[in-house]
């Protein structure tokens, strides 16, 4: 199971010691991963490990926070995103994000789906855009008849999915995804990973989520997250425990506190 | 206790100490058919009847007023008083307050279209761009006080500052009503702003919205509905002033509709000057024209309720 190192594969994203502080106080500490392209790395661990603190690194969406800083290095196709003179706004545009609860804007439909073309001076046919981004998101058949129909008042499990949309028509490379599927019913849970699986052939996908059972399903490597707690002043933050594949990860763990976790003994 | 109605609170054969003050149903009693205990009815119609009371009494003097317009200023609301000025001498019959109503048209309009864009702005700058720094703070603290300012202060302030150097006139009027009407639509705007979901922010900059971008399509339009209701509010309000603009429009006879250089007259001023007449007929259309503001701030306010309600963030 050594990673393939081929030109073709090489990482999207390499994380090289990446410390999270929000305020004076660590949140994550010394995180190094690589994310391999056109595959699913889901980020597990328990509350508060810092799960979507890491996620949110990926496309610096964690500087909205007032107070929180990020040293280390994130290397996009090589690239340091947080070096010198990068602009946020630019990282944002190419790396996608859906949210815990599905978020559209109150718009049409279209709208929403259009946000992201719109205002990035997308030349191109936005109709096809709005068309081709709701059929990757397998929403198109359930909207084409409402396009400028309220995306408020779709079901929460097609407003997931129209977020996918929105996030695949500023036609990213890679998508990031924080819970995606914890608001949601199973039945819209089901829809939203089979979804993965069909973006997964396009898309580089980082989950982060609670369920365990969600992370082995999906997911191609997971990383393990977990909280370290500083006896004296009690202070906590994020650890990388382990990351690999998937099914080693869950069969065959070499760490002892990744082990206990998976098998469901905390956490 | 074979089915019968038991009393709530009615002390049950094992109860030895009450813990519950007799609020908490007796051992073995069933629910169905179950009577509260007197006392609690007893509280509960006091409670209500003294609620209904203190309606009612608010409602008074709103009723009273609202009949005494209706009825006193009907009888001198007529087409002629909507289109036409006042007559040529106070005791005539008959004329209307139109140079009023051009005259709170103009200034009215005036203040709100510098106030509204100026209020805004400064909510949005409250709100995305100063939050709790110095000058955000600074800037609420003034638009709180400002908002309990005494009106005729702004108009002193307004005369000294521009009336004594070029005289009365519907410009010098706005400017006070939009010092009035300012610091509402900058708190107003600035509630509603708030009320936008972090997460709506967060779906725009994760498309790569810059901060305008995310300002100016998604923010704003998310709080248009509340921030209408507010701009409506607040034209409400500078409709319904007087005192500022006796020292900044003085007030006029005529029809004006210069914007400086002559003082003008409002809705307002007509009545305070009609009413103070001794004659009938000048108090009879002091009467219609406080009818004429009512429901010109009747109508200003159900707009604004109807905004409200479309309020999408609501939904």
């Amino acid at each position: 199971m050594n990673p393939d190192t081929s030109p073709g594969n090489a990482p999207v994203f390499a994380v090289k010691g990446l410390d999270v502080h929000y305020g004076s106080s660590l949140a994550l500490k010394g995180v190094t991963m690589d994310i391999r392209p056109r595959r699913i790395t889901a980020i597990i661990g328990p509350s508060g490990c810092g799960k979507s603190t890491l996620i949110r690194c990926f496309n610096r969406m964690n500087e909205l926070i007032p107070g929180a800083t990020v040293s280390g290095e994130i290397l996009y196709h090589g690239e340091n995103i947080y070096a010198q003179g990068v602009d946020p706004v630019m990282v944002r545009r190419r790396i996608g994000m859906v949210f815990q609860r599905p978020n559209p804007f109150p718009k049409s439909i279209y709208d929403n789906v259009a946000f992201g073309a719109k205002i990035n001076g997308y030349k191109g046919d936005i109709d096809e855009l709005v068309e081709r981004s709701l059929r990757q998101a397998a929403l198109w058949d359930e909207v084409k008849n409402q396009l400028k129909k309220s995306a408020l008042d779709l079901s929460g499990g097609q407003q997931q999915r129209l977020c996918i949309a929105r996030a695949i028509a500023v036609q990213p490379d890679a998508i990031l995804m924080d819970e995606p599927a914890s608001a949601l019913d199973p039945l819209a849970t089901v829809r939203i990973e089979d979804l993965m699986q069909d973006l997964k052939k396009d898309y580089s996908i980082i989950i982060v989520t609670h369920n365990m059972q969600q992370a082995a399903r999906v997911s191609d490597e997971t990383a393990f997250l977990y909280t370290e707690v500083d006896e004296a002043t009690s202070a906590r933050w994020g650890i990388l425990v382990e990351f690999g594949e998937t099914s080693q990860i869950f069969t065959k763990p070499s760490d002892k506190r990744t082990e206990d976790y998976v098998s469901g003994r905390f956490g | 206790m074979n089915g019968e109605p038991v009393e709530i609170g009615g002390a049950g054969p094992g109860d030895a100490v009450d813990y519950w003050g007799g609020s908490r149903l007796a051992p073995g009693a069933t629910l169905v058919g179950a009577r509260p205990s007197r006392a609690r009815v007893w509280r509960n119609r006091r409670s209500t009847f003294l609620i209904v009371l203190a309606v009612f009494l608010t409602l008074v003097p709103v009723v009273l007023i609202l009949v005494q317009i209706t009825t006193k200023g009907l009888s001198a609301m007529n087409l002629g008083f909507l289109t036409k000025s006042l007559p040529f001498s106070d005791t005539a019959t008959g004329g209307g307050f139109l140079n009023g109503l051009i005259g709170t048209g103009i200034m009215v309009g005036l203040a709100t279209v510098v106030s509204v864009p100026l209020g805004i702005l400064g909510a949005i700058y409250l709100v995305e761009y100063g939050k709790k720094n110095w000058l955000a703070t600074l800037i609420r603290f003034f638009a709180d006080v400002m908002t309990g300012v005494p009106s005729i202060f702004v108009g002193v302030f307004v005369y000294t500052a521009l009336v004594i150097k070029f005289g009365y006139g519907a410009v010098m009027g706005a400017a006070a009503l939009a010092l009035i009407m300012m610091p509402i639509i900058v708190r107003s705007s600035e509630e509603m702003l708030k009320l936008v979901p972090l997460e709506l922010k967060d779906g725009s900059y994760a498309l790569g919205a810059a901060k305008w971008q995310t300002v100016t399509k998604v923010i704003l339009p998310s709080a248009a509905p509340g921030i209408t209701t507010g701009v409506m509010l607040a034209v409400a309000r500078a409709a319904g002033e007087t005192a500022p603009l006796i020292l900044t429009a003085l007030g006029s006879i005529q029809l004006v509709t210069k914007l400086t250089g002559s003082p003008i007259s409002s809705l307002t001023l007509l009545i305070f000057n009609g009413a103070q007449q001794p004659y009938a007929a000048s108090i009879a259309r002091a009467w219609a024209g406080a009818l004429e503001l009512l429901v010109l701030v009747l109508i200003f306010t159900i707009v604004a309720r109807l905004f409200a309600s479309r309020s999408r963030l609501t939904k």
